[in-house]
């Protein structure tokens, strides 16, 4: 799950200085559940839109927005109100809105701020634990992952900042190594906890990241 | 190889620890900015009184006149720099670097590191680095010794440094810590300073696991000055493993205010005392933390000389 937050009104609003009509589109996936792009976030931004006078050309929600042909076809399915529009308000992740890029020679424009790869505890209640680093150490600590769970991403053991196993940039955060420790502790693994890993690979996926699949392509 | 420094004014740190010698180490925490006129004045009067400088690296966070730079000044002016370097604001490529300079400038001994967290500092918005952090940097720099550098490269002409890292006897929980400890010693690590202790009794307890795990490596007890009951408070609260006992924060807060900083400077000499006389560690490791004018008060109380020890 993608974790987005909206932007406030007001930034939205200043994005759009000077496009009176806006095409908005949103995601029945992630910014459903993150309620940042879904069915009533998007007829909320259209009324509010409204409000400040400006004209919404049309709107569209649909799985998944960061799917470019997908994408691609809800244009075509919209073509007059897309026609219509002098920009597209994007009420979903950054992936998402450079979906719409690809769809739309016209301005695009952000609503929300992109955050982290989630976990959903409860509805609205999120928790980054990956942070896509391209090389999976998750076997190595008892599947909790120190790289992202860990505010220095460090992997041999606990810095000076914790404390009662929280850390030091967030007492309400759980110190990553203390999890860790009593983890591999119940599975009798603490020889991984003795073993001294070397600097990690930072480049494992090289930024920007592209993979290409070579029997899954082709879909659409 | 030419060094550009050859003489050394005064016996390294590990010449020191190796001799049996019980080592005395202060501080310097650089200013901000380019007046380096009180940071010089304390270097000048800690030189003679101490073994040895630790130089702090953006200690907390907080942005500073550089570390190494401050090494060669101690240099400069007749001292002995032991050289404190986080993994927080340099990559690999940046620390492999300042280790070739620092070598070449005559510095013999490197205090290694992970560095405290962004957000607990004065540039909040900055991108944190830790590309390394403590243990591989301890493993970086015996790479380097041997030739090599991270990259898997030949060094034309390696390095050769003291190796000194950190722990922290008041952790909690203190079982990680002290498997860090061990991969620490596993990784090159020749000399620890503690992080601030006050608890004398706790840190004997320490002693005795970190001697079990490892009866030759050097240990420093860290030395805090205390300097009044609302920092006692503050580093209770808000300074993870940091613990001062309840009869030390008593004894600071029957004293009046204007003996406040000498309550302070008679715990530390007590607890420096304690640590010689009752050949607990290796060495302390003096924490003035911008008093460092008292520092040779401290040792002066606590019946301290340098060149008697």
């Amino acid at each position: 799950m993608i974790i987005t937050k909206s932007k406030p009104f007001e930034e939205v609003l200043k994005e759009l200085e000077g496009q009176d009509k806006v095409f908005i589109i949103g995601c029945g996936s992630c910014a459903t559940t993150c309620e940042t792009g879904g069915e009533p976030q998007v007829a909320e931004m259209k009324a509010r839109l409204e409000a400040e006078g400006k004209t919404v050309t049309g709107t569209v929600v649909y799985e998944e927005v960061c799917h470019e042909l997908n994408t691609k076809r809800k244009f075509r399915e919209n073509k007059e109100a897309v026609e219509a529009a002098e920009g597209f308000l994007v009420m979903c992740c950054g992936a998402g809105c450079q979906s719409v890029r690809e769809a739309t020679e016209k301005a695009v424009h952000p609503a929300c701020d992109t955050v982290f790869l989630g976990n959903i505890l409860r509805l609205g209640n999120f928790q980054e634990k990956c942070s896509l680093c391209g090389e999976c150490v998750l076997e190595e600590f008892g599947a909790i992952c120190p790289v992202t769970r860990c505010h220095k991403g460090i992997l041999n053991g606990p810095c000076g900042g914790t404390d009662n196993g929280k850390c030091e940039t967030d007492r309400e955060k759980d110190c990553a190594w203390t999890l860790i420790y009593q983890q591999l502790e119940k599975e009798g693994k603490l020889d991984r906890f003795r073993k001294i890993y070397g600097p990690k690979n930072w480049q494992a996926n090289m930024k920007p990241g592209r993979v290409i699949f070579e029997k899954k392509g082709g879909e659409e | 190889m030419t060094l550009l420094i050859e003489k050394h004014a005064k016996p390294s740190i590990q010449e020191v620890l190796e001799s049996g010698t019980f080592l005395v180490t202060g501080e310097i925490g650089p200013p901000k900015g380019t007046d380096i006129d009180e940071m010089i004045h304390h270097i000048d009067l800690l030189k003679d009184k101490v073994h040895a400088m630790n130089i702090t690296d953006n200690q907390s966070s907080v942005m500073r006149y550089p570390s190494l730079a401050t090494a060669l000044i101690i240099k400069e002016r007749g001292g002995e720099p032991n050289l404190q370097v986080t993994c927080r604001d340099r990559n690999r490529l940046a620390i492999e670097a300042d280790l070739l300079f620092a070598y070449t400038r005559g510095i013999r001994s490197v205090l290694c590191l992970t560095g405290d967290s962004i957000p607990v500092g004065d540039h909040k918005d900055a991108k944190a680095v830790f590309d390394l952090e403590s243990v591989q940097l301890l493993q970086l720099i015996r790479s380097m010794e041997e030739g090599k550098d991270l990259g898997g490269n030949d060094l034309n002409g390696p390095v050769k440094f003291y190796k000194g890292a950190i722990v922290t006897p008041e952790a909690n929980p203190i079982e990680p810590q002290m498997i860090k400890f061990e991969k620490k010693i596993e990784a090159g690590a020749q000399f620890f300073q503690t992080q601030a202790v006050y608890d004398m009794d706790n840190f004997k307890r320490f002693m005795e696991k970190a001697r079990k795990i490892d009866d030759k490596v050097k240990i420093c007890a860290g030395l805090v000055l205390l300097t009044g009951p609302g920092q006692i408070k503050y580093m209770n609260n808000n300074v993870p493993g940091v613990f001062v006992p309840e009869d030390l924060a008593k004894e600071m807060e029957e004293a009046p205010k204007e003996e406040r900083l000498a309550t302070g400077i008679r715990i530390m000499a007590r607890q420096i005392r304690m640590c010689i006389d009752e050949k607990l560690c290796d060495g302390v490791h003096i924490m003035a933390i911008g008093k460092e004018d008292v520092v040779p008060r401290i040792l002066e109380e606590a019946g301290v000389d340098i060149n008697e020890l």
